[in-house]
């Protein structure tokens, strides 16, 4: 069986970087969150109506995005404060951005040439989905789509050499 | 023995997991005081004494190595151990940190028995 997966918008040499990608949003979200994440055996549409982005510059520069539904965000939140979801408010773009933090960092710290060598920027969040992101033209993208309590996120490393 | 906390990070969901994780470590919190960058930190430790701090790397206006940095100029954190949750994982970071007068190190994500294997150890005396 294909997944969905396996069509990922890799580009050249970063497409092995794909399952590394995976492996540090997985860790995230089973140790923070408590849950673990199903690869989509079709693909996914995502509505993403949140979208928080962490910006990467030194050895690589880029910046990897989290996209999902404002329940799924709010579901994130919901499990990292241990609160019912209608208790979450103001903190869900916290959440999220803490979470794309996080992938940023565990997925940085599993390649050895970034690790030391690349800072990332405190995360950004942008509610709504009327916006378009420009990135420097030679930028290459590493897409990847998982399953969250059956509602899909979306991670993307969009890399500028 | 209960423990007075100080807990620097600029998210204020990570302030509170790491609260969360303290208590569920087994720690018997008197008080949690917040900071959100490491300049209200020394302003929190300006007119408070704490028995542990825990602080992020990365924050705006004054970032955790710089806040470690000061630290031993101020009265109220003479012998206060500090313990590091931070996304910057590299080796260079964990030494860095350490040599600035950090305690311990942990490496965000993190569970809450990473927690307490990091932060029990620091606090042998007050407990």
């Amino acid at each position: 069986m294909t997944s969905a997966n396996d069509s990922l918008a890799a580009e050249g040499v970063h497409a092995i970087w794909i399952p590394l990608l995976e492996m540090a949003t997985r860790e995230v979200f089973e140790l923070m969150l408590g849950c673990q994440l199903a690869v989509p055996e079709t693909a996914q549409e995502t509505d993403a109506e949140v979208t928080a982005m962490v910006g990467l510059a030194g050895a690589m520069c880029g910046v990897l995005s989290v996209r999902c539904t404002g329940k799924a965000a709010a579901l994130m939140a919901s499990k990292m404060l241990g609160v019912e979801i209608d208790k979450v408010g103001a903190d869900m773009p916290d959440a999220l951005g803490e979470v794309c933090n996080m992938v940023a960092g565990n997925f940085k710290n599993k390649i050895t040439s970034l690790a030391d060598g690349c800072m990332l920027s405190p995360p950004t969040v942008i509610t709504g989905k009327d916006y378009r992101m420009h990135c420097h033209a030679d930028s290459a993208t590493l897409q990847i789509t998982l399953l969250f309590e059956s509602m899909p996120i979306v991670i993307s490393l969009q890399i500028q050499s | 023995m209960s423990i007075c906390a100080l807990i620097v990070d600029d998210s204020s969901v990570m302030r509170k997991i790491v609260e969360r994780s303290l208590r569920q470590a087994g720690l018997d919190l008197s008080k949690v005081f917040e900071a959100g960058n490491g300049a209200e930190a020394l302003g929190v430790l300006a007119g408070n004494q704490v028995d542990l701090i825990l602080c992020d790397i990365n924050m705006p206006v004054m970032d955790g190595l710089e806040f470690i940095k000061q630290l031993p100029g101020v009265a109220n954190a003479k012998d206060v151990p500090v313990v590091m949750i931070t996304t910057e994982g590299s080796e260079s970071h964990v030494l860095q940190a350490l040599s600035c007068g950090a305690r311990g190190y942990i490496r965000k994500p993190f569970t809450p028995d990473q927690v307490k294997e990091h932060v029990v150890p620091v606090l042998k005396g007050k407990l």
